[in-house]
């Protein structure tokens, strides 16, 4: 007996919990296994589609495995890429043939984000197809399709008078090295940033997250209620940005629990709107919306286990012509469990989720054994440019239209499986500003196509 | 190239059921010097379970712990054979080097640390004690410090409660619990007084095994003068156990007791059998859990054996007693290691239990068989669901309505179970049972009881008890019997452990 489902889904990110949405929507019984706690709480929270098409060297054209590379493209031979984008829809065209946007087209993005829409309240820019340019915590603007309310305000094409507040003990967040980045930019608005002393006695080495709850919970620091002390403290700087502040940026800490409230507080105390950058881990923009997509999980049904990493599958017929995978067996601390379903989606992330691993050996699909092109010579993994067209970027598993692994043969490898978000190959997500959104497009389809298997 | 399965073909694979492999032991040292007290031990594992005790005599308070109904191959006694002596007695304990001059080499997990904070944002006991530095700080930062000479532990290793939610949240699989239970074992061992009342007092929470065994000699005395207000006086006052919580009652008569008065196991089943590892609070002081466990398996056709156990070293980890830990461990694994050789699987209704013979035992200790162990070891209802149609059986059960409000433990949450007591129930018509969140407890074993961490305790469970108060169910539930105290203690109910919700709905 094996723990049974229709669908499995590996991966608790984006691409995995919209994969695990899609097929329940389908009205199919769907598990989502996860190995940890999914790093999404580590992400900004920003939702992007497709920012840039980067320059893709002519020689590789669609195949990563085209050498040679090592040591040929300076940074001097690096041609801009094409961007920010006004319309992601527009550019998917244009992204090589085998990008998983060409895979799943334009409409699969559109659905996608529909579907975060729909399960993901508390976002904005579903109104328009074009992107928003949001400030984040380098200085940079940042195109993208989908942000948190809290990140309203910031908007870069809003031409109000900005300023930027940073803590002294929060040393990975500099607010006026963001505002002259913001400026050097080109922002149609004057900013400013200032430096001040969070205003209560916290441990030096606090968390973003110590500072929320305060915030939440409106604590008295030092005999004053944490917003007021916030604001006050604040306050006298408004003024440092010409003509006033009529919008404030704060690193994301403005509360978690009551977020929404702690923000029209602030704002109301300040006498300007009120917006949050978002941060590097631990990011509240991004533990928001873990429990946010997490919630949605429960209401469709989904059962959800953390924790326990797949190690191994079994084929149907013990390895018959077919390939179906028929079992995954799931480790529980030294023991692996059977788990069986009709269907499995492959959402475990990429080099960085660990969903596709490395060694000097070569680079592999860990979880499945699902084939990775690669050059057979390590060092035509990579070019010396660090911010150029990187052969490894784009490593991961290739797939048909229903998102179906391919073997080495070109040929579909596990009928019954299909592979989401940054586990897919063949795009350049950091360069391309589009992690999110090749995750929702893919997810979408991964998980449509995986509840066709169950019903069919 | 591209297959991740190579392993597959890795012939100690196919071993014979039940035929533990070699220790760490028992092979070439990968890291650096290992145990001294290794070599001089037999190692054939046959000759080993078979073999008479060593032990001087039978302690006494195991006296009425004779696994009745077990297979031959186990020693009806307690089992102290690795060790020898009277191990009841503080004054005889038998110190073993637990960690060889920092034989652990736990590079590999530090290095592997990218400084995320997921662990720090996941600790129940960070977010309350803003004098906690966190686990990043008591795992990889700590441990790196340590290479260098003269670098004490920090003394806020005691303030980890060992919930091991940082394992869980860790994306890089560092061993963080692994480093904190290293580091508070050398902290301990190197740098507390044993005289301090913070030594006398986490000692004797570790070993609550010790003292229950005396107290259900007597359970109607120890209930009377543990429910003094004097005794929680002198507690608090003495020992700083705090004086807010009622010491648990002790039972009339213990698990062992009911198991020996019934004759043992009722299902004779050589293919179906599995070792119940109950532990110490089923034992003494809720034997309804226990008893649950038996009918509900034997209603499968289970053939149940209870072999000679001893604590599960559960609060010795978290209070860096990591010696009185690694004996109780020899005879669990030795007693153990025989049962999986009479085919059976280990089954326990306490999720620390079973997460400490899954997971601690392999990472801290190297005794013989003990993979072997954390191999076969199972929580109930987890096993249930794997061997038999669970779903189907409950979906026939009738059972009056009832509700429950069911708090997942954080060492369940590890064992990726938390939540597979909402999802057997779902099936059952008339019995709702909801999940109060994610959050701790807050009482994590022995953090709780501890005067100076009451506040905190509270603090931490304050979420929980909210989502309790506001479920639909007048009753708890819960695997872990410290939780369960917990959250009687925050909402005034009862709390049931899933196995007698199984045995209302599965046995006549």
């Amino acid at each position: 007996m094996a723990i049974t489902s229709d669908v499995i889904v590996v991966g608790g990110g984006l691409a995995g919990v919209t994969a695990a949405l899609s097929a329940a929507g389908a009205g199919v019984d769907v598990r989502l296994i996860s190995h940890k706690q999914s790093t999404l709480a580590q992400a900004s929270g920003l939702v992007d589609a497709l920012g840039y098409v980067p320059h893709v060297r002519a020689d590789a054209g669609e195949d990563p495995t085209a050498t040679p590379t090592a040591g040929r493209t300076g940074v001097r031979d690096r041609p801009d890429p094409e961007g920010p984008l006004p319309d992601p829809f527009a550019a998917i065209d244009r992204l090589p043939a085998d990008h998983p946007y060409r895979l799943v087209g334009a409409d699969a993005l559109r659905e996608g984000l529909a579907l975060f829409d729909e399960t993901v309240p508390g976002y904005r820019g579903a109104h328009t197809d074009r992107n928003a340019l949001l400030p984040t915590f380098g200085g940079t603007v940042k195109p993208t399709a989908r942000y948190p309310d809290a990140a309203a305000a910031g908007l870069a094409s809003d031409d109000r008078p900005m300023l930027v507040v940073g803590f002294r003990s929060l040393s990975g967040f500099d607010a006026r090295q963001v505002a002259d980045h913001l400026d050097a930019a080109g922002v149609p608005f004057p900013v400013a940033g200032a430096e001040v002393a969070f205003p209560a006695a916290f441990r030096d080495d606090a968390k973003v997250t110590r500072f929320a709850r305060a915030l939440d919970h409106d604590e008295p620091v030092g005999g004053t209620p944490a917003r007021r002390a916030l604001t006050e403290t604040v306050k006298p700087h408004l003024d440092a940005v010409e003509a006033g502040a009529e919008r404030v940026g704060f690193p994301a800490f403005l509360g978690d629990d009551a977020a929404p409230e702690v923000r029209a507080d602030v704002a109301d105390r300040l006498g300007a709107d009120v917006f949050e950058i978002p941060m590097g881990p631990p990011s509240l923009p991004g533990l928001r919306l873990v429990d946010r997509l997490y919630e949605a999980l429960d209401e469709a049904g989904v059962r959800y286990e953390t924790g326990v990493p797949v190690v191994g599958r079994d084929l149907a017929g013990g390895g018959d012509a077919t390939g179906r995978v028929e079992r995954l067996r799931v480790d529980r601390k030294g023991t692996a469990v059977p788990y069986a379903a009709d269907a499995v989606v492959l959402a475990t992330g990429g080099l960085v989720g660990k969903g596709i691993d490395s060694d000097r050996d070569g680079v592999r699909e860990p979880v499945l054994g699902c084939h990775v092109p690669q050059p057979e010579e390590r060092y035509e993994w990579y070019v010396d440019d660090a911010f150029g067209d990187q052969p490894y970027a784009r490593f991961g598993v290739r797939a048909d239209d229903e998102l179906r692994p391919l073997g080495p043969d070109g040929g579909v490898q596990y009928p019954n499986v299909h592979v989401a978000g940054a586990t897919l190959g063949g795009a350049d997500v950091a360069r391309e500003k589009s992690a999110s959104g090749v995750s929702l497009a893919t997810g979408l389809v991964a998980g449509r196509t995986a509840a066709a298997e169950v019903t069919q | 190239m591209t297959d991740g399965h190579d392993h597959d073909g890795d012939p100690s694979d196919d071993r014979t059921p039940g035929v533990p492999r070699l220790g760490r032991d028992e092979q070439p040292a990968v890291y650096g010097p290992d145990y001294d007290d290794a070599a001089e031990r037999p190692v054939d594992p046959v000759s080993r379970a078979d073999c008479p005790t060593e032990a001087a005599g039978e302690p006494v308070a195991d006296g009425g712990e004779s696994a009745g109904g077990a297979p031959s191959g186990l020693q009806a006694d307690g089992g102290t054979a690795a060790t020898g002596g009277d191990d009841l007695d503080p004054a005889n304990y038998d110190a073993v080097d637990v960690f060889d001059g920092g034989a652990l080499d736990l590079r590999d997990g530090s290095d592997s640390c990218y400084k995320c904070t997921s662990c720090d944002t996941s600790c129940p006991v960070a977010e309350v004690d803003d004098s906690f530095p966190g686990p990043k700080f008591q795992g990889p930062e700590q441990w790196r410090l340590k290479r260098k000479e003269d670098h004490d532990i920090d003394a806020s290793i005691t303030d980890c409660s060992n919930c091991m939610r940082c394992d869980d949240a860790c994306p890089s699989s560092v061993p963080l619990s692994q480093m904190h239970n290293e580091a508070r074992g050398e902290f301990v061992a190197e740098q507390m007084a044993k005289l301090s009342t913070e030594y006398v007092r986490n000692r004797i929470l570790s070993n609550y095994r010790f003292f229950a065994a005396i107290a259900s000699k007597t359970p109607r005395l120890a209930n009377f003068v543990t429910g003094l207000g004097v005794t929680k006086w002198v507690g608090e006052k003495l020992l700083g156990i705090t004086s807010e919580r009622e010491f648990p009652d002790f039972a009339q008569q213990t698990f062992r007791e009911w198991w020996r008065d019934r004759g043992g196991a009722r299902v004779e089943n050589p293919d179906e059998r599995v070792a119940y590892f109950h532990g110490c609070y089923s034992n003494y002081n809720t034997p309804e859990v226990g008893k649950a466990m038996v009918r509900v398996y034997e209603s499968f056709g289970y053939e149940v054996m209870v072999p000679p156990q001893k604590c599960s070293g559960t609060p010795m980890f978290a209070n860096g007693m990591l010696d009185d830990a690694r004996r109780h461990a020899e005879t669990n694994v030795e007693s153990l290691v025989a049962a999986i050789g009479d085919g059976a699987d280990i089954i326990a209704s306490c999720t620390s239990c079973s997460l400490s013979l899954r997971q601690e035992y392999p990472e801290l200790f190297d005794l013989h068989g003990i993979d072997d162990v954390a191999e076969h070891t199972f929580e109930a209802l987890e096993y249930l669901r794997i061997h038999e149609d669970i779903d189907a059986a409950l979906a026939d059960a009738d059972v009056d309505e009832r509700a429950f409000a069911y708090h997942a433990p954080c060492h369940a949450r590890n064992q990726g179970l938390a939540r597979q007591a909402i999802e057997a129930f779902d099936a059952v018509e008339d019995v709702t049972v909801e999940d109060v969140g994610d959050s701790c407890s807050g009482i994590s074993g022995t953090y709780g009881w501890k005067a100076e961490k009451y506040d905190y305790s509270m603090e931490i469970g304050a979420e929980m008890f909210e989502h309790m108060e506001a479920a639909e169910g007048e009753v708890g539930m819960t695997e872990c019997p410290t939780c369960a105290m917990q959250m009687e203690h925050g909402t005034g109910y009862e709390v049931q452990h899933p196995l007698q919700l199984l045995e209302a709905a599965l046995v006549d």
